[in-house]
């Protein structure tokens, strides 16, 4: 489906039909139109789970336009202002109080950046229960890992700068995490601090990798990732090819116009997902005191940790795991080793493609092991997550550490259980 | 686009709902965002009003006072300044002040509520220099010698009389601002606002 | 099989949840409530700008709690003479920690501060609780010390008005030994007003904010009925 292959517009004499023939000579203004829209044919099965992928891309759209409006106030500075609060820590109360709908552009971009997280999550899910990474899509899939690895580094970076005291205390913890890999890492956590602890020059660097450097990145990780797709087709909840099947145009028999059928569809989602991310920014932008940490309300004090620092809660179930490792191997200590299972813990889902070797993609062909595999894996997954916001405790320590051992377990398996599964016939044509 | 033919009424009224409702929902989105680029309240308390005091100001003074960080020229003019403005009003571009650069209750002869004070922004309303006073007549201040006193831009050259009127042929377009202010005494102005309620 | 494997996993959970947490009462006031938080402006002006900071807040939000321009200048402005001026504390904070061997926080946002992961309200009770819980304590600096903040720099500022309570070391409960001006409903009622304002200057657009919520909200309920009108007519096409 390369957007190249369309025909190029021919005027019908009016003046709008003349300016677009005109700009079609010299921009692939239809044939892009065309190419991922009106004759790009997607399934027509899609269910709730394919709102996440235009959803992720309305979050981005508003966390660049409120990240846009916050960048003419904030100030990334360490130094105390005359009242003895970091300025940095003031300008993020002066947007909430003194800036004209300044309050409500801060919510937006915090409830923001936690909705990120859990529509990318369903978005991953999604990819998860239907065998969308696998053949041919695999590229796809690589580029959405490296969109989420980016958007980890976005989100770690942008918590830095209220400078509060979970953002300072988490940077000081998180930075020196590099500080466990051997030989290299006292001088690599030193490059990224710019300082000997987290300080201006942190707060100054990470505010332009913020608000520069990794959304650029991430724009054009996006896009790949839409190409990428659209150059394949996208699966379905029947994990069925439908390119397989094609009428005597070249039209799939089981694929639809995305505009304006899925258009009109997402529209529907989008203002579902309005009222959800409303309801929360307008009555409870705390989340909880999840999305907004309530200890990030007292600025970065260098001299005094608070007495229970946790990630925010999307970085929790790798910050368990990242405990769970209280073992030392290979004569390199445990902190190496929680580091290196952290970081594993992120990175291996770029491996599915290659770990799934299940004859059928979609979990509605697959039998008993699958569903309580990927059952266990999320319930792994959520109390990983609830132990992160916890302190540590030894309790805690061992089902982290059973946790753990499920979430590797379900990955470096999977090449073995995915094929002793009982399987269901994949039918030739979409179901309903 | 490739099924507009087929498009009938009832699909074409759903359309224009969900873009009417929908366009109504991005226009009010914008609010806050726009009115984010409007000066914040930290900006209004620095541009806040301010209270004067010119019992000391003596016949011929000037004293300059800073309001929304431009300076505000508060001049206690003599008699002899004041009969200066009736003499050169047609060397004026705009000698009535019919132009909007004062409040109504300073659009008289002498741009001011009482007729020896003068309050004034000293900023030229060409390119925004702050002009320097030129009090004395006549060429003793490097001025032409028929000069009654007044004020010079060093910028560009435009000069103003004792009003704050610009005169005619000069860069500047229309005469110096009167600031909204309001006497709460005879002594104390307050500058940056206008009488309760006006 | 599945349903033994997560309550064998969930069991030890609820427990690590359920850890030792300090009893706090509930703060019984509403920031609806306007009376209160004007009554809780003046107990903060009075008692805690002396040493600790507001300085997020300008003397003008106080406006929406109802006062006059003329009421604020003069029953609640002491360091300054600008209404649209920020609530600072006079004295430099440098000098603040010579005197006090720290800075005193400031307060303006203490509610959300002392709120707690899954309970961001609970800052105002901590508050409430924190507040009535100054004992005498003769081996701390200041005479005082408090039941939910061990070993508080912070002397007991509204003694006057609670009088002096003392620790039964027995029973570990504060019994009152030198009362104060007020009787014990009358202070609490006080405190719950301290604590309402102190909740209200955390957000001051608080209410304004839930209030423009529910007409979002309502407005995206109107936006969904149209927009799935339009997705029913289009997806008749699809069979």
């Amino acid at each position: 489906m390369a957007a190249g292959n369309f025909e190029k517009y021919k005027s019908d004499g009016s003046i709008a039909g003349n300016a677009l023939e005109w700009l079609d000579a010299r921009f692939p203004a239809t044939s892009m139109w065309k190419g991922h829209l009106s004759e790009y044919y997607a399934p027509k099965n899609f269910n709730f789970w394919y709102f996440f992928g235009s959803l992720a891309i309305l979050v981005l759209v508003i966390q660049i336009v409120t990240g846009i409006f916050l960048t003419m106030h904030y100030k990334p500075d360490a130094a105390l202002n005359a009242a003895g609060v970091p300025i940095a820590f003031a300008s993020v109360e002066y947007i909430m109080r003194d800036v004209s709908g300044g309050w409500l552009i801060r919510y937006m971009h915090s409830t923001g950046a936690s909705a990120f997280f859990i529509v990318v999550y369903l978005h991953m899910f999604r990819g998860l229960i239907y065998g969308s990474y696998r053949k041919p899509r695999e590229l796809t899939w690589l580029f959405g890992v490296g969109i989420f690895l980016v958007l980890m580094g976005e989100a770690f970076f942008g918590y830095l700068l209220p400078w509060g005291q979970m953002s300072y205390w988490g940077a000081q913890v998180i930075v020196n995490l590099f500080s466990a890999i051997p030989i290299i890492g006292d001088d690599l956590s030193l490059i990224i601090r710019g300082d000997f602890v987290v300080g201006d020059a942190t707060l100054n660097r990470f505010f332009s990798f913020h608000v520069i450097a990794f959304p650029l990145v991430l724009i054009g990780l996006v896009a790949a990732h839409v190409l990428a797709l659209h150059e394949t087709g996208s699966n379905n909840p029947d994990g069925i090819e439908i390119k397989e099947n094609k009428d005597e145009n070249g039209i799939p028999r089981d694929g639809i116009p995305f505009h304006p059928y899925y258009t009109v569809k997402d529209i529907v989602g989008v203002v579902v997902f309005l009222m959800v991310f409303s309801a929360v920014l307008f009555f409870a932008p705390e989340g909880g005191g999840y999305f907004l940490e309530t200890p990030n309300f007292y600025p970065a004090d260098p001299l005094k940790t608070p007495p229970h620092i946790a990630p925010v809660w999307y970085f929790t179930p790798y910050y368990s795991i990242l405990r769970a490792m209280v073992w030392n191997f290979f004569g390199l200590d445990a902190k190496f080793w929680g580091v290196v299972a952290m970081g594993a813990s992120v990175v291996i889902f770029a491996a599915l493609p290659w770990l799934d070797r299940s004859p059928v993609k979609s979990i509605r062909y697959r039998g008993p092991i699958t569903k309580a595999m990927i059952t266990i894996f999320v319930i792994c997954f959520f109390i990983l997550g609830y132990l992160g916001t916890l302190s540590p405790s030894p309790t805690g320590e061992i089902i982290s550490q059973i946790c753990t051992a499920f979430y590797f377990g379900f990955f470096l398996g999977m090449p073995w259980w995915s094929r002793m599964d009982k399987f269901k016939p994949v039918p030739e044509r979409v179901t309903k | 686009m490739s099924n507009q033919g087929k498009m009938d009424c009832g699909r074409r009224r759903l359309i224009v709902a969900t873009a009417a409702v929908g366009g109504v929902g991005a226009v009010a989105a914008l609010v806050p965002f726009v009115s984010s680029l409007l000066p914040s309240e930290r900006a209004k308390a620095a541009g806040a009003p301010v209270e004067v005091d010119i019992s000391k100001l003596e016949p011929g003074q000037m004293m300059t006072v800073e309001w929304r960080g431009k300076p505000v020229w508060i001049i206690n003019r003599t008699k002899d300044m004041l009969d200066t403005l009736p003499k050169i009003a047609d060397q004026m571009a705009d000698p009535k002040s019919e132009k909007n650069q004062q409040p109504t209750y300073a659009q008289n002869d002498t741009r001011s509520i009482k007729p020896e004070i003068m309050i004034v922004v000293g900023i030229c309303t060409h390119l925004g220099c702050s002009p320097s006073s030129k009090f004395k007549a006549g060429a003793d201040e490097g001025m032409p010698s028929d000069w009654l006193g007044g004020f010079l831009c060093p910028c560009h050259g435009s000069t103003f009389d004792f009003a704050g009127r610009v005169y005619k042929a000069k860069p500047a377009p229309t005469n110096l601002e009167v600031p909204p202010h309001v006497y709460l005494s005879d002594a104390r102005i307050v500058i940056g606002e206008d009488k309760k309620g006006a | 099989m599945k349903k033994f494997l997560i309550a064998l996993l969930f069991t030890p959970l609820l427990a690590l949840a359920s850890g030792a947490a300090v009893h706090l009462d509930k703060w019984p006031g509403s920031i609806g409530d306007k009376p209160a938080l004007q009554n809780g402006a003046k107990l903060f002006v009075n008692y805690c700008l002396n040493c600790h900071g507001a300085s997020y807040l300008r003397y003008k939000n106080l406006l929406d709690l109802g006062l006059t321009e003329q009421q604020v200048k003069e029953n609640l402005m002491f360091t300054s003479d600008k209404i649209g001026e920020l609530m600072r504390v006079a004295a430099p904070h440098e000098e603040q920690k010579q005197w006090f061997g720290a800075t005193p926080p400031d307060l303006t946002i203490i509610a959300r501060a002392r709120g707690e992961l899954g309970n961001a309200g609970a800052g105002a009770d901590w508050l409430y609780t924190y507040l009535r819980s100054f004992y005498r304590d003769e081996n701390r600096p200041t005479g005082w010390n408090n039941v939910i903040f061990e070993n508080v720099g912070m002397p007991h500022v509204l003694f006057g008005l609670q009088g002096q309570q003392v620790m039964n070391h027995e029973t570990h409960k504060l019994e009152m030994a030198v009362p104060g001006q007020m009787a014990p409903a009358e202070f609490d009622k006080s405190v719950s007003d301290l604590v309402g304002f102190m909740v209200w200057m955390g957000e001051p657009q608080q209410e304004f904010r839930q209030k423009l919520g529910f007409f979002v909200l309502a407005f995206l309920a109107l936006l969904f009925v149209v927009a799935y009108a339009l997705k029913k007519e289009y997806w008749k096409d699809i069979h």
